[in-house]
């Protein structure tokens, strides 16, 4: 039996999330992914922003940071750079890196810069009542999307390599083992990680769309689900609303304080 | 030994700074601040510290909140439209009670108004822009040599009481350039409270006259800290009793240590026939008013808060019942003159004469003589 109890702060439970919400399995599997990497519970930092996602900071036993709505990779920059022994692990959700937070996701990504930030995605703001998000899919319902939702969705994968991320890999809540393979995977590399994990907000987002209940929400998610593998071989209209899973980025590229430290400190010190 | 350096107050806030143990700069261009960006871009590095300019403004001050969390004595600068978008950080840094200091070079505002002109339109911003009720200190200088001195003064601020501390200037401050006297004696540097504590007992909010006994990030505590009313644990409490309570620490944290945190400088107050109030580089122009008034037989005095908030009124009081009229020079649209109203106009509400400009340059001290003639 693996022993969270370790890697946990049991005093703050029960936690803020409502029963059946994936955020839990998300939390558990990073859990598992920090043991297997055996990082020093001493030299391990959380940061969050704002939102359902952003609460899994208060849970566990490390250093933790609770920012402000869509800030904390820029917090987290702070920490990087000030105490570059840290492993800085940001946890946060669709609004909250996708909107609100969109600059500091772009910008920490082209920096390469050495944090692994783990995306919650629900496709809904939860915590403020189910208003549609950058990743709401057309035609769905949410409080600010009564006659249905128009806009087109952030693909957080696309962006993430678009703006320079060393590491991005979408993976879904109905995989917890898979969940905690990518996430592993992400703290491994030396730079930036993106891992977008879909979740389920059956409370905010699946009672408004046909599916109340966890499950009905687990199987919206597991129909829709393509790896990355057989998705190669089908056209964009196929993969139209699929949840195309896998590591779609994995290089080594170098580090933003690394370089910082070898170049500009190396230069100024020979000044 | 006294060195003597021809400094811009840009270069004068940074290397200050630097001097103070300055060890993380996360900022945004943006004029006329953009030079303590540029010049701490070159001697951090030199002095074991990390600058880096981030994404926007609002990245900036969270870049130094982390970074001051991890325990490093950490600055941002900019001006009016880039303090504005801090504000919401600001906020979190008193919260969080973050020793930072977030420099504002001001100009001409509001909105984009007039970037290469100096203004003061930013003194309320200052006490009041972020929501909530929350203490500040706000610093602000008059001279190049005074900038070096009070930067560093800045930093001893926000270590002792662990608070955000703003230091204004503007942008004749900023872009000119006059004599540093530099002597080392004069300096004293306050250094981050070193916390031992049994892991196991420790809080982070635990405070030692109403100031937190918070570590830093990666010394073995694991704690959290959050923009949520919290208790001593750190953690969520937003209890009525609990806010009422933070609120109050934190308010008395500042108001019981005036003696430490006020500096207020005085010329002619022991005998006057009137008060001149001006702070910042207004106040040189007010200085000059006085000597050319004294020639024609008018005692005039100066109050000059160098630190600016919390405003120093116990001292304003004292000094408004000495004269009939104070009159406020600056370059706005009379927000000193308020904040003064509420101190010393209890009887006569013509008591105080505002006199402001806004036409992006210092008020000349004839005018000064002027308006002084004119209401005396």
């Amino acid at each position: 039996m693996f022993n969270y109890d370790k890697y946990i702060r049991k005093d703050k439970f029960p936690h803020i999330w409502c029963s059946g919400c994936g955020n839990g399995i998300i939390l558990k599997s990073s859990i598992r992914a920090i043991d297997k990497i055996g990082w020093d519970k001493n030299d391990v930092m959380t940061i969050s922003g704002i939102g359902c996602s952003s609460r899994a900071t208060g849970y566990l036993d490390f250093d933790s940071l609770h920012t402000l709505h869509g800030r904390a990779l820029a917090f987290a920059t702070g920490i990087k750079m000030a105490k570059p022994k840290m492993n800085v692990v940001v946890f946060t959700g669709d609004g909250d890196a996708g909107a609100i937070g969109g600059n500091h996701l772009i910008h920490a990504a082209r920096r390469n810069i050495d944090i692994t930030a783990v995306i919650f995605n629900n496709n809904i703001y939860g915590m403020t009542g189910g208003q549609y998000s950058p990743t709401t899919p057309q035609e769905f319902v949410a409080t600010t999307a009564p006659y249905g939702h128009i806009e087109n969705s952030f693909n957080f994968m696309e962006l993430a390599i678009g703006a320079g991320a060393s590491f991005a890999a979408r993976t879904t809540v109905t995989n917890p083992k898979q969940v905690e393979n990518f996430i592993h995977k992400g703290l491994e590399n030396k730079g930036f990680s993106v891992i977008e994990v879909v979740s389920n907000c059956h409370v905010q987002f699946g009672r408004r769309n046909e599916m109340k209940s966890p499950i009905q929400m687990f199987d919206w998610i597991k129909e829709r689900i393509i790896p990355m593998s057989k998705a190669e071989d089908m056209s964009e209209d196929e993969l139209e609303n699929k949840v195309i899973t896998g590591v779609f980025k994995n290089i080594e590229k170098p580090e933003y304080v690394e370089e910082y430290d070898k170049n500009i400190m190396a230069k100024a010190e020979g000044e | 030994m006294e060195k003597v350096k021809f400094l811009e107050g840009n270069t004068a806030c940074a290397l200050g700074a630097v001097r103070a143990g300055l060890k993380f700069f996360g900022g945004y261009p943006i004029t006329p601040s953009s030079e303590v960006a540029e010049v701490c871009s070159e001697e951090l590095p030199k002095a074991g510290g990390r600058f880096i300019q981030m994404e926007d403004e609002i990245a900036s001050i969270a870049s130094i909140i982390g970074a001051s969390l991890a325990g490093s004595k950490a600055m941002t600068a900019t001006s009016g439209p880039g303090f504005s978008l801090m504000q919401e950080a600001l906020g979190m840094a008193v919260m969080g009670e973050v020793p930072i200091v977030i420099v504002s070079v001001m100009r001409g505002g509001p909105s984009t108004g007039h970037p290469t002109g100096p203004s003061q339109g930013d003194l309320m911003q200052a006490r009041w822009g972020t929501h909530g009720d929350h203490p500040i200190i706000a610093i602000y200088p008059e001279s190049v040599n005074e900038v070096y001195y009070e930067i560093i003064r800045a930093f001893n601020l926000a270590e002792k009481y662990r608070q955000p501390v703003v230091f204004l200037m503007d942008e004749v401050l900023g872009h000119m350039k006059e004599s540093v006297f530099i002597n080392e004696d004069k300096i004293e540097t306050v250094e981050r409270r070193k916390i031992e504590m049994d892991q196991k007992k420790y809080n982070p909010f635990l405070t030692e006259n109403d100031i937190p006994l918070t570590a830093n990030y990666g010394e073995g505590y694991r704690f959290h800290v959050t923009g949520l009313y919290h208790d001593e644990t750190g953690f969520p409490d937003v209890s009525s009793e609990n806010i009422q309570k933070t609120m109050d620490r934190m308010y008395r944290k500042i108001y019981n240590n005036m003696d430490d945190i006020s500096k207020n400088e005085e010329m002619n107050t022991e005998d006057m026939d009137i008060l001149l109030f001006s702070v910042g580089t207004q106040a040189r122009s007010a200085k000059m008013a006085i000597r050319m008034l004294k020639e024609e037989g008018i005692n005039a005095g100066l109050f000059r808060p160098i630190t600016l908030w919390p405003f120093p009124e116990e001292r304003i009081v004292e000094l408004g019942k000495k004269v009939s009229k104070i009159v406020a020079i600056e370059m706005n649209k009379g927000q000193m003159a308020d904040e003064l109203r509420k101190y010393v106009c209890e009887e006569d509400e013509k008591k105080i004469i505002p006199l402001n400009k806004l036409e992006s340059e210092l008020i000349p001290p004839q005018e000064i003589v002027d308006k002084v003639k004119e209401v005396l």
